[in-house]
């Protein structure tokens, strides 16, 4: 027990001795957390539009005008012509061009219909969609209006059937996307500094020739495994602490579940990133080698862990290769505790894999230490 | 020059010496590119949807098979009180719940208007908005197939066309997207110890009283990360064409000459990274944790950059990534030539001299 004392000791000196690390370490995620939380939205808003008038009348004024007052639009220039305004949309200054035909008006009057045409930038597919709709819904409204203002006794036939849409979302009834992106970020970034740290550790000491002096001492495996990840597994809840406080004081994330609840949570998820770390760290000759793996590993992590992209849209194979993945784990059991308020039943099956997880990468570490070349 | 060139070559040896480096250097980039483009998309596909059905007529039954045959949903369960709904949602994977109000078909006959509920778990809100999109759509469509008869006047009919990619792809946002993040971070990675090793291993000593110019050894470094970061991209752009049929509409050349000036462009950063730092862990931790997430969100690769608030698309100019993305969808997709994404390049090529300049500035003469 004292000799695991002694190391631990040994390796906090080292992590604060260096005085470039620190920043490092506690800084820059956590500035990360506060700038980058902000910019996780799908919230489609300020859309490039621009419009080709050839009616030039009232109608066609009027329906401009609704575009200018929605929020959703940015609207930018009136072009007149089709050819200057796709020649802006390839130089990337619009994304919509709304283009309102000549007799417009008239032919609304006249033939009671009448069309419009619209030019969506579709290269984000799933952007253009929204586009689209938000298009539809603001001259539907249009049409409504025109409706009731238009409308004619002889027009009157039987009203429409309509099914109501109520939409209610929640835990989250803003839909705040604050609320979900910080505690997943703050995940992603208690994953990255403790597999980065403990996967660059052992082979550092390979690199410069001390792992040699360490292996001729009598300390044994378990006591210098243990040493070694200590630091890194405190370090870790550091980050966590002052993650968490950080989302609470400045984006008031709802804390609906048990905090002691994360905690315990994080204790092993922890132990599943350190293993990871050591394992890589036990594989590789160079920290170069090392921190490629590491990263290797850490951008499918963050990419496939239904954080910025939803797991259910992937191919069945890919679904199943995030079994694999434990920030995924850590960022639903976040989600669930953190805004749903779920108890120790619900994350239960979550909890007993990443235990399971744990074990296997720690003792896939311990078996890949060898004291001897 | 001689000197110049046995400084390259020797970096060169050090490169190709280290084989396993090397393998995972050029393994890596294939692996998450194959992965990422199959497995990133924010459409939604097979989304779990439970029913709470107070009315269990006939239209609801049709509403609920017209979702449920839908590729974007499946019915999972049905529910049959209140308090059941918070619990699915609880255990995680059912994302909405639609609740159907009593006597619904009777309802839409004798007032015109029945109501559904369409609850969705918005502790993803990103998603939970879309999936709400997607079923509101589907009702409308119904609806509109139940009023065939009735022919509303006065009617504006929008016909939208999707330009670049009609099929809504997102195979064509998100490819090159993968392709950007991965150049930057390995380009980046891969020079920002290279200097820093040297101070560690104790031979940047002897660079320095080699006749060597701070200048030559920044070039030098730089250099032969080019061949391999070339090969990379190279090796990308083919999985894109050949496996995710991504169109080149523009010209190949001119894709080629902006991925090096890419790849060069982080290389430089890399190398800036290098000189400030005094051990290698503190580089790679500057490059990997600095880099990865900025690059990753602020690029418009995933989130739209126009959404983002007003602080943070600013903050988003100074992300090369940004611009380089830009431009390959511009190449790709829209196939416009250098007289579009002049400015573009012209401001990656700025911040490649600027980071140069830089590093030779930062570069120190003396060991402390």
């Amino acid at each position: 027990m004292k000799t695991i004392l002694y190391i631990i000791q040994k390796e906090f000196k080292q992590i604060f001795r260096n005085k470039g690390m620190l920043p490092i370490i506690f800084v820059l995620p956590l500035l990360q957390l506060v700038i980058l939380s902000n910019a996780a939205t799908f919230e489609i808003q300020n859309i490039k539009f621009s419009y080709i008038d050839n009616d030039k009348t009232s109608l066609s004024r009027e329906l401009v005008d609704k575009f200018n007052a929605s929020t959703y639009f940015n609207v930018l220039t009136d072009f007149s012509s089709e050819k200057e305004a796709t020649s802006a949309m390839l130089q990337g200054d619009v994304d919509v061009i709304l283009e309102i035909p000549q007799y417009f008006e008239r032919d609304l009057l006249k033939d009671k219909k009448t069309s419009l045409s619209v030019i969506i930038n579709a290269i984000d597919g799933a952007t253009a969609g929204v586009e689209n709709v938000y298009i539809n819904q603001i001259v539907q409204d249009f049409n409504k209006k025109a409706q009731v203002s238009l409308f004619q006794p002889e027009d009157l036939k039987l009203l429409p059937k309509n099914i109501a849409s109520i939409p209610s979302f929640w835990y989250n009834k803003t839909l705040n996307y604050k609320t979900f992106m910080v505690p997943g970020i703050l995940v992603l970034l208690v994953t990255m500094i403790t597999l980065f740290l403990s996967g660059m550790n052992i082979v550092r000491e390979k690199e410069i020739g001390t792992l040699e002096q360490m292996n001729v001492t009598p300390i044994k495996k378990h006591q210098f495994i243990i040493g070694k990840l200590f630091p890194f597994w405190v370090i870790g809840f550091a980050l966590l602490t002052i993650g968490l406080i950080i989302s609470k004081v400045i984006f008031n994330t709802p804390i609906v579940g048990s905090l002691g609840l994360i905690y315990f949570y994080t204790a092993f998820y922890l132990l599943v990133i350190l293993g990871m770390g050591l394992f890589i760290s036990n594989f590789t000759d160079t920290q170069q080698q090392a921190m490629f793996i590491a990263w290797f590993f850490v951008v499918i992590f963050i990419l496939m862990s239904g954080l910025f992209t939803p797991i259910e849209s992937m191919p069945q194979w890919a679904q199943y290769l995030t079994e694999f993945n434990p920030v995924k784990y850590f960022v639903e059991v976040m989600r669930m505790v953190m805004l749903k308020g779920a108890g120790i039943a619900e994350i239960t099956p979550l909890f007993l894999k990443t235990i399971f997880y744990a074990l296997v990468m720690n003792a896939l570490a311990v078996w890949s230490y060898k004291k001897t070349n | 020059m001689k000197r110049f060139i046995g400084f390259i070559r020797k970096e060169f040896y050090h490169i190709f010496r280290d084989t396993r480096s090397l393998f995972i250097l050029f393994g890596m980039p294939i692996a998450q590119v194959m992965l990422f483009g199959f497995a990133i998309t924010n459409e939604i596909n097979n989304v779990d949807i439970a029913v709470f059905d107070k009315s269990k007529d006939a239209t609801t039954q049709e509403i609920i098979n017209k979702i449920a045959s839908s590729k974007y949903f499946s019915n999972k369960q049905f529910i049959t009180n209140e308090a059941e709904i918070e619990s699915v949602f609880k255990k995680g994977k059912i994302k909405a719940v639609l609740v159907f109000e009593k006597d619904f078909s009777q309802k839409l006959i004798k007032e015109s208007v029945a109501d559904v509920q369409i609850i969705t778990d918005a502790t993803d809100p990103n998603t939970a908005n879309t999936v709400n999109n997607y079923i509101s759509s589907i009702l409308q469509k119904y609806g509109q197939e139940i009023n065939k008869d009735i022919k509303t006047p006065y009617k504006i009919i929008p016909e939208s066309r999707m330009v670049y990619n009609p099929e809504l792809k997102s195979v064509f946002m998100f490819v090159p997207g993968v392709m950007t993040v991965i150049l930057m971070l390995v380009s980046a990675m891969m020079t920002s110890i290279s200097i820093t090793r040297e101070k560690e291993m104790g031979t940047m000593e002897i660079l320095l009283v080699s006749p060597i110019k701070p200048f030559q050894v920044i070039i030098g470094k730089v250099f032969p990360y080019i061949f391999l970061s070339i090969i990379n991209a190279v090796v990308i752009i083919l999985l894109s064409i050949f496996i995710f049929k991504m169109p080149i509409e523009g010209s190949l050349f001119l894709l080629g000459f902006e991925s090096i000036l890419f790849i060069i462009n982080a290389l430089s950063l890399g190398i800036l990274i290098s000189t400030m730092s005094s051990t290698q862990q503190t580089a790679m931790m500057i490059s990997l944790m600095g880099l990865m997430l900025p690059v990753i969100l602020l690029s418009g690769f995933i989130f739209p950059i126009a959404s983002m608030p007003m602080p943070l698309q600013i903050i988003s100019h100074i992300i090369p990534a940004k611009w380089f993305i830009i431009i390959l969808k511009a190449i790709m997709l829209k196939g416009v030539g250098l007289s579009y994404i002049w400015k573009e390049t012209l401001i990656i090529l700025g911040m490649t001299i600027f980071y140069i300049i830089l590093s030779v500035k930062k570069y120190k003469i003396r060991l402390e």
